[in-house]
């Protein structure tokens, strides 16, 4: 084993007095001070500062321009170009859902329906926001390109009941994806 | 009837000055901490809790800068939990923290914070008790503060407020010894133990640091005034420094050094017996600024020569000058409390060696050697030549001897293994 000897450097006479460096102390930090009160603080921009230093006052700014494309929020169901709901209920993603917060009463189409051929639809869908992981392996799972996570983030609720997504809630979240799946589709 | 109305002004000025000015001071101080350290940070502080107009209707809060911070911090610490634990000794428990607080109020009782008004024909100084041993009251009185500590470090029978306690008894009975003694050349400069007439002579004369008027008018220092600001200077630095270990605050913070000790002596304290020492330690620090500002930076007085004209203020029979020069005493205990609180987010602590080393080896002597000098130079008018340089002669043999014996007592570097 190898051992390094080291010695204290050596200070000069300023140094050990320890004044100078007190005051370059205090104009550090007090220039500090200064460019934060101006708003100019190194990075404040980048950040969507508001002001003082580099933080940015959340409900009042928010970061949603600054998301990624392929950011996970809220998982929402989506319908077609023709406004069908896409999902056919094979219940795939409540069977994958890690923390099981999918839940999903299939249905039958009636026969006199314009989409009867799809055969089947959610009567109820309901993803409990307090389970959810936000980990995608229903979008990733989905047949139908049914269900997405899109870019809500901020889901709140006062009771364990609002915190339910149901499925209306959930096609307001998702909306129209339009392409992709086009199987049902009796045009093409 | 005379006694009564004697009486009732006394007692006015007690809850105006304690629980009116003093007191309001700590949470206003404890905001300007965090508001300060935020922005020397980069960062914003408590700037969301203000007047919930919400709560009453209307469409938006009013933020009030976070200026009622402090107050919902008080709420809260006053609905916490009250617990002792069960393995402390109760009667010292509960009495540390009420002995960490008295002190520093009682302390106000002194403070000078302007000269007088007069009101219906009766002129009252604007000071609680204009005793004749201000100094020596302030520092017998905050000297029980360490009692407060010891005895919450002690009594929590656990080891880490032990250690915390420990440490604040030698620190702060080291410290003391600088602070007395650095204040001794203010003290033979003004001839006076009253801090109402000293404030009162650096209103006429100038302030200890800046005397650039005489009687009202601006002027030159005299040889001997500029002579003297260099021991000023010196009493000053070195006061202000045990003012920062009597008070626990940051670079001699190791009481209560959370990297080290969990909480220091408070550890096993919650809620309203928290906060008690919480205050305690914040009323210390305005109570030191105070003092500082007393017999340094001219107290009340607004410098200048300005003071006999803000005094004469008056409408009519009530003479009103007195709060004017109270308010300009808060703006300069505000803004010392703010360079206290600049020192805090700057210096990083010591070691408690080092602490140990500034007080006994350097501080001690540099106050002692500032004692010489002041009495040198206040005793030159009335010396002969010959005994004046003899005096200097000797100054400078102390001390050189005294910064030889630092050096040579200093042990070896050692050599470090990485």
């Amino acid at each position: 084993m190898s051992t390094i000897k080291l010695t204290r450097p050596k200070l000069d006479a300023g140094e050990k007095i320890y004044f100078g460096a007190l005051i370059k102390g205090f104009f550090l930090t007090l220039s500090h001070a200064v460019t934060s009160l101006r708003g100019k603080s190194i990075g404040a921009k980048g950040l969507n500062s508001t002001g003082l230093g580099v933080t940015m006052q959340y409900p009042e700014t928010k970061w949603d321009d600054h998301m990624p494309e392929y950011y996970r929020g809220a998982p929402a169901l989506v319908t077609d170009e023709q406004g069908r709901e896409r999902c056919v209920s094979c219940q795939l993603c409540e069977f994958i859902c890690p923390p099981k917060a999918i839940k999903i009463i299939p249905a039958e189409i009636p026969s006199d329906d314009r989409w009867a051929k799809v055969e089947k639809r959610p009567l109820a869908f309901d993803i409990d926001m307090i389970r959810c992981i936000y980990c995608g392996m229903c979008e990733e799972v989905c047949p139908e390109q049914a269900i997405y996570l899109r870019k809500d983030y901020a889901i709140t609720g006062l009771t364990r009941a609002d915190m339910v997504h149901d499925k209306k809630k959930l096609y307001e979240i998702g909306g129209v994806r339009i392409g992709l799946v086009n199987k049902w589709n009796e045009l093409k | 009837m005379p006694v009564l109305i004697d009486l009732a002004i006394i007692i006015t000025k007690i809850i105006a000055f304690t629980f009116l000015v003093v007191l309001p001071l700590v949470p206003l101080s404890v905001y300007f901490e965090r508001r300060f350290s935020a922005i020397i940070q980069d960062r914003v502080g408590p700037n969301r809790v203000g007047i919930p107009l919400t709560l009453l209707g209307f469409k938006k809060d009013f933020h009030l800068w976070g200026l009622i911070q402090p107050i919902a911090d008080g709420l809260k610490l006053f609905l916490k939990e009250d617990f002792t634990p069960a393995h402390v000794r109760k009667t010292f428990y509960w009495l540390a923290p009420a002995l960490t607080v008295v002190p520093a109020l009682i302390t106000v009782c002194v403070i000078p914070f302007g000269p007088e008004i007069t009101l219906f024909g009766r002129t009252e100084k604007l000071v609680i008790a204009d005793i004749d041993i201000g100094p020596l009251f302030i520092f017998a009185i905050s000297s029980l503060t360490v009692y407060g500590i010891t005895l919450a470090g002690w009594s929590s029978n656990s080891k880490f407020p032990f250690i915390g306690g420990v440490r604040s008894t030698a620190q702060m009975i080291s410290y003391e010894i600088c602070l007395g003694l650095s204040v001794i050349p203010v003290l033979l400069y003004f001839g006076d133990l009253n801090l109402n007439n000293i404030v009162r002579q650096q209103a006429e004369n100038g302030w200890l640091l800046l005397p650039f008027w005489k009687n009202g008018s601006l002027a030159l220092p005299s040889l001997q005034t500029a002579l003297f600001l260099i021991p000023a200077f010196i009493a000053f630095l070195i006061f202000t420094i045990s003012i920062f270990a009597e008070t626990n605050r940051m670079p001699f913070d190791l009481p209560e050094c959370e990297t080290e000790l969990v909480g220091g002596y408070h550890t096993e304290y919650s809620s309203m017996k928290f906060a008690m020492f919480f205050m305690g330690e914040y009323a210390a620090m305005v109570i030191g600024s105070a003092l500082i500002i007393t017999l340094f930076l001219g107290g009340w007085s607004a410098g200048f020569g300005l003071d006999q004209y803000i005094s004469n203020f008056a409408i009519g029979d009530f003479k009103f000058g007195g709060f004017i020069h109270l308010g300009i005493f808060l703006t300069k205990l505000l803004a010392f409390i703010l360079f206290f609180i600049l020192v805090r987010w700057t210096v990083p602590r010591f070691r408690y060696d080092q602490l140990m080393k500034l007080g006994w080896v350097i501080f001690f002597e540099a106050a002692l050697i500032n004692v010489f000098l002041a009495a040198l130079i206040i005793a030159a008018p009335e010396l002969t030549a010959a005994i004046l340089i003899v005096g200097l002669i000797l100054l400078a043999i102390v001390t050189a001897a005294v910064i030889w014996v630092a050096k040579i007592s200093e042990p070896p570097a050692k050599v470090l293994r990485a």
